[in-house]
């Protein structure tokens, strides 16, 4: 099993973030899952050091220190990508990582009238990413990331969205929100479509409150949503939430056949199993707010499980007060909510789509509650 | 006459004192030098291809072991293909293959880690680097059996229980037979043919159907008409040397036993295919052993063995000769089934079932002149029932054994 680590068309590249992300993945599974020979499989029985994320790339000197290439006894442990192994997310030019804690509140200044202008650059741009292993996805994107920037602002705030499309294709950006119909995105109305290599500039107040997403609006819709333009928009409510860990997870899959029927991959935030490999880290003492939008195309629901804990769910994020205490909450596409918990427990939980196909099919993850 | 060879010496006087391999040489040479320049020059001549690249692989062979499916696979299409990932009824699985990048018409043995059940349905899809999904099914999954010495005891009993006890079972009506009179042994002659020729379009039919589920690497319904086209010649080439030898040695051997041989020949390459579905229905678990089987092929196969002895009713026959027809004709379902129950390529069974036809075709035209009446008629009325009955005969009995 090992030497094939070592055989041809196993690059060093993939060698070391394999250790990378293993190492967490490894202590992660190793208090989680118990099964028979899973131990043997990760590599020999080793413990390293559970690292958070942040700090994962310092764990890399484990070259060896466990790529799960024992094929025996993975089936019943649960789904993974061939050998357990990663994209390269450098080559991506995005990390689902990185992601999850991105928020772009853009370059602000006073108008006159006292009111702050926020102000984006977005750019659309064809891009082939690695959405698994070993296959590459023709990918339309904003900003080159899948999904794109996560667009954040107050409640009253002017926003001034500046889109170039760079792709070969024509595009625009239409936000979920209240704005004036020329500033809607759709093909026809205001700017209409913006052909490649011209630009336009978007721009509304912010309301109301809660949590959106923007996305292209060209024809045919569901392609130019499904090649990956989409992206979260939050409007903070003025006062403001209390503070708290806060992470956004956008849920999407990847066509990768074209034919509009389904998915063959799912994720959130970009990469399918990505946080199986780099479990969010989060701390027991600090209220934990996660912003969950649904953009998957092609399927008609979504559905975010979180395991051993119970979140508060603010639909739409437009009220301050929630509408229930679950641990499951369903999604059709475009819907959106937000979830606020508190981890009493520390130890690995899971989190994934109740839809299980798209849990096996890529989308689910683990929090290391520290 | 004088005039073409002073032209064909005036335009080329050196060619045509060249010996004949030399010039056949220097023409062969400078086809290669026009096609080493072609390739070199006219593949850039030309744009490349404006689709994307063309990606088929084709499951050659799939074992199933507890929580294992192994598939050997081969690229049947234009272009290499990479296989990325793999997942399996919608849950993306670990697996193991010393390269995932396929070359046109190299093959790969892949190895995914799955926990399946018995007799459960599953579709295996693999994911190629550019995203496309090709799919496999396991109609049903069963454990394959593995290739020890019981499993080939097995296969050589089943392939002696329908292969060669029936055939030799119906070589005991020869005492019967060799009391009718020249015209009965005529109508026998001809319910023969009705057999042979139900048993090659039988043949055709499964051969054309298992082609066109293969891949389609080494072709699919030419390998069946390539088999039976190299069959019928080289049987034909057969009968004839042998034909020649028992002209030479006078006494040698007699016309009746030589058609014996050679229906016996062509009933044995038939049990080939026979054989081949047999073996490859157990290894996928969708053969029903036990009595029913083997009575059924019983009196299926009894037929063929009628078929053998039916030319040798006017001839003297040793027993050791008749067992060593019985023997050629059987034999060859053990190795049918050996070949389809551990090889199990849609594309040489095809191929196979193709020779088996090519040879029935080929009895059917030795068989024919014998059938003749006073006039000269191939088909009498009698004839014509008789044709009939054996296609009927074979259909009924047919019905009792489905592989």
């Amino acid at each position: 099993m090992s030497d094939r680590n070592n055989g041809k068309g196993f690059s060093r590249r993939k060698l070391l973030a394999g250790g990378v992300v293993a190492a967490p993945t490894l202590a992660l599974l190793h208090e989680t899952i118990p099964h028979q020979g899973l131990h043997e499989a990760l590599g020999g029985g080793e413990h390293p050091t559970p690292a958070r994320a942040a700090d994962a790339p310092a764990s890399g000197h484990a070259a060896h220190a466990g790529i799960p290439t024992h094929a025996n006894g993975m089936g019943t442990a649960g789904p993974t990508f061939r050998g357990g192994e990663t994209v390269d997310h450098h080559a991506n030019g995005f990390n689902p990582t990185e992601i999850l804690r991105d928020f772009d509140y853009g370059r602000t200044r006073r108008l006159a009238s006292g009111r702050l202008l926020r102000e984006w650059d977005i750019v659309g741009a064809d891009k082939e990413i690695e959405v698994a292993p070993g296959v590459s996805f023709p990918a339309w994107t904003y900003n080159g990331r899948v999904p794109g920037p996560t667009l954040r602002c107050r409640e009253g705030d002017r926003l001034r969205i500046r889109f170039t499309n760079g792709s070969e294709h024509p595009h625009t950006m239409h936000f979920h929100g209240l704005h004036p119909a020329a500033m809607d995105g759709i093909p026809g109305v205001g700017a209409g479509i913006i052909e490649p290599g011209k630009s336009t500039v978007y721009e509304f107040d912010a309301e109301p409150f809660g949590l959106h997403l923007y996305h292209c609006h060209v024809a045919p819709l569901a392609e130019h949503i499904a090649r990956g333009m989409y992206g979260t928009f939050i409007v903070d409510p003025k006062q403001g939430r209390p503070d708290a860990d806060e992470m956004v997870m956008v849920q999407h899959g990847y066509n990768t056949t074209f034919d509009a029927e389904g998915n063959q991959f799912y994720a959130v935030n970009g990469i399918p199993f990505h946080y199986m490999n780099e479990p969010i880290h989060v701390d027991r003492a600090e209220l934990v707010r996660i912003y969950l939008v649904n953009v998957l195309e092609y399927d008609p629901i979504n559905s975010f499980h979180i395991h051993g804990n119970f979140f508060h769910y603010y639909p739409t994020g437009t009220s301050l007060e929630p509408t229930e205490f679950t641990d499951t909450v369903v999604q059709g596409q475009a819907q959106r909510g937000i979830c606020e918990l508190h981890f009493p427990n520390a130890g690995a939980f899971m989190f994934h789509a109740h839809k299980t196909e798209f849990a096996e099919l890529g989308w689910m993850g683990f929090f290391q509650v520290g | 006459m004088e005039a073409r060879t002073e032209t064909a010496s005036g335009v080329g006087g050196a060619l045509g004192r060249l010996p004949g391999w030399a010039l056949a040489a220097g023409a062969l040479a400078l086809i290669a030098a026009a096609l080493v320049a072609l390739a070199l020059a006219g593949g850039d001549a030309l744009p490349e291809r404006t689709g994307p690249p063309v990606e088929e692989l084709a499951v050659e062979r799939t074992v199933l072991e507890p929580n294992r499916i192994e598939l050997s696979i081969r690229n049947t299409g234009p272009d290499p293909v990479e296989i990325s990932q793999a997942f399996v009824n919608d849950a993306f699985v670990d697996f193991q293959a010393d390269a995932t990048r396929i070359g046109r018409l190299g093959s790969e043995t892949i190895t995914l880690a799955y926990p399946w059940q018995d007799g459960q349905p599953y579709i295996v899809s693999l994911v190629t680097s550019t995203g496309v999904v090709i799919e496999h099914d396991i109609p049903a999954a069963v454990e394959t059996p593995a290739a020890d010495g019981d499993f080939f005891g097995l296969m050589a009993l089943l392939g002696t229980y329908v292969g060669i006890i029936p055939v030799v079972l119906g070589m005991l009506l020869l005492p019967a037979m060799r009391r009718f009179s020249s015209r009965w042994v005529r109508v026998l002659l001809a319910l023969t043919v009705g057999l042979l020729g139900f048993l090659a379009v039988d043949g055709a039919l499964e051969g054309l159907d298992l082609a066109s589920a293969s891949g389609g690497a080494f072709g699919g319904a030419e390998l069946v008409f390539l088999g039976a086209g190299l069959a019928f010649l080289a049987l034909t080439g057969l009968d004839r040397y042998l034909e020649g030898r028992r002209e030479r040695a006078a006494a040698a051997g007699s016309r009746g036993f030589q058609l014996a041989l050679m229906v016996a020949i062509g009933i044995g390459l038939h049990n080939l295919g026979e054989g081949l579905a047999i073996g490859s229905a157990y290894a996928v678990g969708e053969l029903a052993l036990g009595a029913f089987l083997v009575v059924g092929f019983a009196i299926h196969n009894t037929t063929e063995g009628i078929a053998i002895v039916a030319p040798l009713i006017r001839e003297r026959a040793t027993p050791s000769r008749l067992l060593g027809l019985g023997l050629i004709a059987g034999a060859p379902a053990i190795l049918g089934a050996l070949i389809g129950a551990s090889i199990d390529n849609a594309e040489l069974s095809a191929f196979l079932l193709g020779v088996g036809v090519g040879a029935i075709v080929q009895v059917i035209v030795q068989i024919a002149p014998a059938m003749r009446d006073s006039a000269g008629r191939v088909i009498d009325a009698a004839n014509a029932v008789a044709i009939a009955a054996g296609a009927l005969a074979l259909y009924l009995t047919g019905l009792l054994v489905n592989v």
